[in-house]
């Protein structure tokens, strides 16, 4: 499965993705749990979960939305386009 | 033809500058039903002692993704013939152009509304991150609460 990073999130974790087995995971929220073992900066950019959108295959989703199957989970800050 | 064909609603994420002017012809070519195009502009803001530069990040794919789901919303709530969203993204400068939303309908009630729905939409929807450059460096611009509850106002 792979991991995408946006914005600050991205500059945080000091790369742009991840390849990530996902055996063992269900939800976005597990995905997030595992992250922040491999690494203090994947604690720092997921310190404060109300400021972390998920979209899961390109759609946006919650954190407590399945990722079974899912080929590419991302997570980013609030947009703020337009 | 008719006119609601499926290219009258499309995309573009694109560096490039937009003409409101050759984009406004596009989208009423050839459908004589059209009444009404309403339009909206969003400009870089900021003066040059406090906004440098602006770079825009997107999420390739699921961008283009959001913004056709934008539109086909749209498209249900109201009869338009039309729509059209251009997104810029990359490096700009204060007082360059930022989004263009067009919509055409035969009267101006469906145009207008469509045309705010898209753009609180896109706000709160579509994956775009603006990070500034200042005099105090570079720094990612919050999210706001204001554009959520714009969204808001239009749940059924």
């Amino acid at each position: 499965m792979n991991v995408l990073y946006f914005a600050w999130m991205r500059e945080r974790i000091g790369r742009a993705s991840d390849e990530v087995n996902p055996t063992g995971l269900n939800t976005a929220r597990d995905l997030v749990e595992h992250l922040k073992t491999q690494g203090q900066e994947y604690e720092m950019a997921f310190e404060k979960m109300t400021s972390v959108r998920v979209a899961i295959d390109q759609e946006m989703s919650t954190l407590d939305s399945s990722i079974a199957g899912a080929q590419e989970v991302a997570f980013f800050p609030p947009v703020t386009g337009g | 033809m008719g006119g609601a064909t499926s290219n009258s609603f499309s995309v573009s994420v694109q560096t490039k500058d937009f003409d409101i002017a050759a984009e406004t012809k596009v989208l009423t070519a050839s459908n004589t039903q059209i009444g009404a195009v309403a339009s909206f502009i969003g400009l870089v803001r900021g003066s040059r002692e406090t906004v440098r530069s602006l770079e825009l990040e997107h999420y390739p794919g699921m961008t283009e993704r959001s913004l056709e789901a934008i539109l086909f919303e749209a498209k249900e709530r109201w009869p338009l013939d039309g729509a059209r969203i251009v997104h810029r993204v990359g490096a700009l400068a204060p007082g360059d152009q930022i989004v263009l939303v067009l919509t055409a309908s035969r009267n101006r009630e469906a145009s207008l509304e469509a045309t705010a729905f898209i753009m609180d939409y896109l706000k709160t929807r579509a994956p775009f991150w603006k990070k500034e450059d200042g005099p105090e460096g570079s720094t990612w611009v919050d999210a706001r609460e204001s554009d959520d509850a714009a969204a808001d106002r239009w749940d059924p």
